[in-house]
């Protein structure tokens, strides 16, 4: 089976279409179970968000704040497995039609093998995968396979990204670029860095056809439609995953990120119309 | 001129222009550093060819480290050793106490030259980071250490001695809450402080050009103790030993011998419990390739590539990576790697005590267990070069406890048989 790289395409196609920017949802898989991560993911889509990114949990997450961490934690404690997070994305797909990607670190998909990795993904219905600690210069590999795969190559892009790194990056990504609205870790921000606006902007300078999604620190409505204003899509992990964490069980949990889902879905459809 | 104590590896010489020894190493580092690290290859490219930059760390490994170290023969520890001639590399009579300052302050130098005002490093044992505050306090940078919880438990002193020297000291508490932990939080810090933030690795591990940068800075060791050695006997060791965690002591030891193919190059890494009990860190043992904190070598992991929590009773080498220029030597056969347990590292450590009136560090005790070993092997025409890359002092409490040498410490000094047998060994 061919990986879901079009579905990706024709999901954010169609947002931008609506005149609104996509909403892009990060959650682990296994947390808090296997299960009932199964079920968060399908909660989120069918709540409103377009697209999903499943995190396969890492021992080592050095792009994590300690929201992340703490679920990633309770994740590999509990035992999960690649072929957990295959399956995690195999029912989320199968239940909701929607774009489903993997985000993880380089080194549990190269000790796995890429090849097996990719096969795999695709075969679960997978649209691609992001790699923060794979830059551009060490994704020759990666890349080689995910397209035979049909899987996107999401490359992540900061603020500290000089302009020809820029068009580096977005010549050899797929699926839509991620940019990260500053510098640091994920987790939730009081407010959205102007960096943001900036960075989108230098993006979409190098003439690259793909969307521009912007993550890092959005955890509510207003935020996320300060977000849509600029950028095609809203990525948002940490917050979904904290109000799972303060949630007193699964059920309240699952409640409490329909919730979110829906307001950041009103949001990224807030804003104002763009010019041109 | 060519500068006396800062000698860089010469041109043409490992890694390749991308940072790879061989199929190890490279740049595995999220896109937000990419700026950043390649800033520190480029000054450090320009600080090696600038003789002031070699003139102001000559002078300051001079007068400031108190370089050259000296290469002590140590006879009494050696007729342990089966009779072989053993000389010891004496970093540990460096200022601060192991070879560590050597990388600092030649970081500490390039931090300057980039402009920027603060500096952070991770530590294990606590010496990088000592040696990192030392400088920091020495230049005027603001410096923030990271180091497990667990590790500020085992080192206190050490982490008394960073605050005495004005460093802010960051308990992490995430993971294995050891030296890899420390890691990861240093570079989260990295991620969101970079413009104004240098991060002075510690080891020859990490993304390029860390582990050919700090290698050159340690280079002077080996350099060194060859010409040393040279003088004194007139001729090479058959054995230059030194133990690894990160590998930096080894590298910097192991470099200026790397063509002298008669020198066996011989790294001694914790073999804790022993490997077989799976509470040990000997990562070219019984490690796989993968990637950790930025480059591709060996790791410690499981079949998913998560990494494995490492052990040893030195929290300076409780590491499930190696820098991988060590994987390269390995895999080419130039280097030779061994592990080493806790006990025979303790052995060894009251051994020299007790021998020669140098108390080592528990890291550089893995060499000197090693060096018994190969010793013994050579037998009495050996000669051999063991890096003694720290002294013990941090290490007291430890030691003490294991050895039961508190007056207080009911319950170790009741384990005499164990003792007992140590002291036989001993002798």
């Amino acid at each position: 089976m061919s990986g879901n790289l079009q579905l990706l395409a024709d999901t954010l196609a169609a947002a931008r279409n609506e005149g609104r920017a996509a909403l892009i949802a990060y959650l682990p898989a296994g947390f808090p179970t296997v299960d009932g991560g199964i079920e968060a993911v399908k909660a989120v889509l069918d709540s409103g968000a377009d697209v999903v990114e499943v995190g396969l949990p890492h021992s080592d997450p050095v792009l994590d704040g300690p929201v992340i961490q703490t679920a990633d934690d309770i994740a590999l404690r509990g035992g999960v497995k690649i072929a957990d997070v295959m399956r995690t994305v195999r029912e989320a797909h199968a239940a909701t039609g929607k774009p489903v990607l993997v985000m993880t670190y380089w080194n549990p998909v190269d000790r796995y093998g890429v090849e097996r990795f990719t096969a795999e993904l695709a075969e679960a219905g997978g649209a691609g995968c992001i790699l923060p600690d794979l830059p551009v210069q060490e994704s020759a590999l990666w890349r080689e396979h995910a397209e035979k795969h049909n899987l996107a190559t999401v490359f992540v892009v900061a603020p500290s990204s000089k302009d020809a790194r820029l068009a580096e990056i977005t010549a050899a990504g797929s699926g839509f670029v991620y940019a990260a609205s500053l510098m640091g870790v994920t987790g939730t921000r009081e407010s959205v860095s102007s960096q943001a606006e900036d960075l989108v902007r230098r993006t979409r300078a190098t003439g690259t056809g793909l969307p521009v999604c912007v993550g890092l620190g959005v955890s509510n409505a207003a935020q996320a439609a300060e977000v849509a204003g600029f950028a095609d899509g809203v990525i948002v992990g940490s917050a979904f995953v904290k109000r799972m964490l303060d949630a007193p069980d699964e059920a309240a949990g699952l409640a409490a990120v329909r919730e979110l889902a829906a307001d950041l879905a009103e949001g990224v459809r807030g804003r104002a119309p763009q010019a041109g | 001129m060519p500068s006396t104590f800062f000698i860089p590896d010469p041109e043409g010489q490992v890694p390749s222009p991308e940072g790879y020894f061989g199929a190890f190493g490279g740049k595995f580092i999220p896109e937000a550093l990419v700026a950043a690290v390649d800033e520190v290859a480029v000054e450090y490219d320009k600080a090696k060819q600038d003789p002031e930059f070699a003139r102001e760390l000559d002078d300051l490994l001079v007068n400031y480290t108190g370089r050259p170290s000296a290469l002590t023969e140590v006879p009494r520890f050696a007729e342990h050793a089966g009779g072989a001639r053993v000389f010891l590399k004496r970093e540990d009579l460096n200022h601060t106490g192991s070879h560590k300052i050597n990388n600092v302050l030649g970081q500490a130098l390039l931090t300057k030259r980039m402009g920027k005002t603060r500096v952070i490093a991770e530590t294990g044992a606590g010496q990088h980071g000592v040696a990192t505050a030392t400088a920091c306090a020495l230049f005027g940078l603001d410096c923030t250490i990271y180091m497990g919880e667990i590790d500020t438990r085992r080192q206190a002193l050490n982490v008394a001695r960073m605050r005495m020297l004005g460093a802010e000291v960051v308990a992490v508490k995430s993971g294995s809450r050891t030296l890899k932990d420390a890691i990861n939080e240093a570079f989260r810090d990295w991620v969101a402080n970079v413009d104004h933030t240098h991060y002075l690795f510690g080891t020859v591990a990490g993304p390029h050009p860390f582990p050919a940068m700090v290698r050159d800075f340690h280079r002077v060791i080996g350099v060194e103790a060859r010409r040393q050695l040279l003088e004194r006997t007139g001729r090479l060791p058959d054995a230059a030993i030194a133990c690894v965690g990160g590998g930096s002591n080894a590298i910097g030891l192991f470099h200026a011998f790397v063509p002298d193919t008669q020198v066996r190059l011989i790294g001694c890494e914790p073999a804790g419990h022993g490997i077989e009990t799976g509470e040990h860190a000997a990562t070219l043992s019984a490690g796989e390739p993968g990637i950790l904190h930025g480059s591709r070598s060996y790791v410690l992991q499981d079949d998913e590539g998560q990494i494995t929590e490492p052990y040893s009773i030195s929290a300076g080498l409780d590491y499930p990576g190696i820098g991988p220029e060590h994987a390269y030597l390995k895999d080419t056969g130039r280097g030779e790697y061994r592990a080493v347990t806790d006990d025979a590292a303790m052995q060894a450590l009251r051994l020299l005590s007790r021998t020669e009136g140098i108390i080592p560090a528990i890291e550089s005790a893995h060499a000197l267990a090693g060096a018994l070993e190969v010793g013994k092997e050579l037998g009495r025409d050996g000669l051999i070069v063991v890096n003694l890359s720290g002294r013990g002092d941090k290490d007291m409490d430890t030691a003490a406890r294991y050895f039961g040498l508190y007056d207080t410490d009911a319950e170790v000094a009741q384990d005499a048989s164990g003792t007992a047998e140590i002291e036989e060994d001993a002798k």
